[in-house]
């Protein structure tokens, strides 16, 4: 086939097919221009409009405003990232090279303080800036990842890496992968691979590690270059107890109940004494409140029911009163706070 | 002789982008990829071997090309090929299968004729390259045969 009319190559070949970093973006009237730097004038406009439209970050930006409480260190860094991707983007319109960011991140604080959510949320924001082309998050821990026997860790790290090719590689309580105390363990493997893959395919995933923050500067610490290749370490902080209100109230609301008037008092009453048990895990302790809430609250209407006809209030099925709350035995200490 | 087997065995070899289009294609309809080598060109040898298992789960298509690039590092005078294969029947399926790598150098096949009973004749295709043994086959100094 050396010249006139190609046929067809069947689908996906026809299309000029964009490279990693989408610079077959570069707009058709400035695919000429040999050196951009020089020979564009400085005062020469790009449509922001667009690529923001283009892109629908806004959307995804304003979701992740109001879906999640409080963390406003964090939603800055979200947003900075998706500034640079997105200037980057426009750049790349009027074919001005730069090389792509590294983005892998570490992600530390306690338990339920939103990093898994967060790192769905970003590979959102990486897929619709054209940075990542799925965008999907691979969830993984140790478990995933490290062999049992020899030989077993390299196919197994691998087959994980190619699944979350193209998307994000979450790596959950990522210390446990290397021990350092026992220089036999296979965690070793994985470790490289890794550094390997962060280092030369970072155009096809990123990886995000998450943990505790001191368990993961130990990490760092004790694998070098690792800490090095990561772009962005991120803390989230706990919460306050009024933020906490707020997520109870989004979940409440999400679920499609509501808190009678004192039932909300009750519940931040609840949220203090909580907070000063062991074992408190921010959100994720609020949505398991809120799961014992409506057992409580369905066995209170359970309760209630006498005859074959009895009927129930809309207003019943949706309401959380404080009596709901009050059960719990948070307020009398002497029991276990993750099953009270 | 370049041996032509699968899709779009009659176009120039595809490059590394258009493999990455095809797996994606499959890959979006949910198809595993599977690549294969072999050193045999016979076309009624079906028993290629397999290089890892098909890749079930995956997403995005840069995957499959890094284990192609990864075979053909490993391989780089065999035949290797890429196959999608469609389980949504219930049974291993083959939708869609071509050569992604080949020898330098390709002799080709001969044809054989077997006189037998009452002046039949039987033909058969004699590749070349198999009479070196499996394995020492496209070693890159031709033929081993003239």
């Amino acid at each position: 086939m050396t010249d006139g009319v190609r046929p067809s190559l069947g689908p996906g070949l026809d299309e000029p097919v964009e490279d990693r970093f989408g610079r077959g973006l570069v707009d058709e009237s400035f695919a000429g221009v040999d050196d951009p730097l020089a020979d564009l004038p400085d005062d020469l406009l790009v449509d922001v409009a667009g690529t923001v439209r283009d892109s629908n970050i806004r959307e995804v930006l304003d979701r992740l405003d109001h879906e999640l409480v409080a963390l406003h260190e964090v939603k800055r860094r979200v947003r900075e990232v998706a500034a640079l991707l997105l200037v980057d983007r426009m750049r790349r319109k009027i074919g001005l090279d730069s090389e792509p960011p590294t983005l892998h991140m570490s992600f530390t604080g306690n338990p339920g303080t939103g990093k898994t959510t967060v790192a769905q949320r970003m590979g959102e924001v990486l897929h619709k800036l054209g940075y990542l082309r799925k965008g999907h998050v691979v969830s993984v821990t140790r478990d995933d990842l490290v062999g049992q026997y020899v030989g077993h860790t390299a196919p197994k790290t691998r087959e994980v890496l190619k699944r979350a090719m193209g998307g994000v590689l979450f790596i959950d309580e990522a210390y446990h992968i290397y021990r350092v105390d026992n220089e036999r363990d296979y965690g070793q493997e994985t470790v490289e691979m890794l550094l390997q893959m962060m280092e030369n395919d970072r155009a096809d995933l990123v990886v995000i590690m998450a943990g505790y923050k001191d368990k993961i500067d130990r990490f760092f610490s004790d694998v070098p270059g690792l800490s090095s290749r990561i772009g962005h370490h991120i803390d989230f902080p706990d919460y306050s107890a009024e933020e906490l209100m707020d997520v109870a109230r989004l979940m409440v609301g999400r679920q499609q109940y509501r808190f009678a008037p004192e039932a909300e008092e009750a519940f931040r009453d609840y949220l203090v004494r909580r907070m000063q048990q062991p074992r408190f895990a921010n959100g994720r302790s609020v949505r398991n409140a809120l799961d014992r809430l409506r057992m409580r609250h369905a066995n209170r209407l359970w309760d209630a029911l006498d005859g074959d006809d009895a009927k129930v209030s809309k207003g019943d099925l949706v309401t959380i009163t404080a009596d709901d709350i009050k059960a719990s035995r948070v307020f009398d200490f002497a029991h276990d706070p993750e099953t009270s | 002789m370049r041996i032509t087997q699968g899709t779009f065995s009659y176009l120039d070899d595809l490059t590394d982008t258009q493999i990455t289009a095809q797996a994606q294609y499959g890959i979006d309809r949910g198809w595993a990829p599977q690549v294969e080598f072999a050193d045999d060109p016979h076309p009624r040898n079906v028993y290629w071997e397999m290089w890892g298992l098909p890749m079930f789960d995956l997403q995005d298509a840069a995957a499959v090309v890094g284990e192609v690039n990864r075979c053909r590092e490993a391989y780089p005078n065999h035949y290797i090929r890429l196959t999608l294969y469609d389980a949504s029947r219930g049974r291993q399926t083959t939708a869609l299968q071509f050569i992604v790598n080949r020898p330098a150098h390709e002799p080709g096949f001969r044809l054989d004729r077997q006189e037998t009973h009452d002046r039949v004749i039987r033909y058969t295709l004699h590749s070349y390259a198999a009479d070196a043994p499996h394995g020492s086959r496209y070693n890159g100094q031709g033929p081993s045969v003239p």
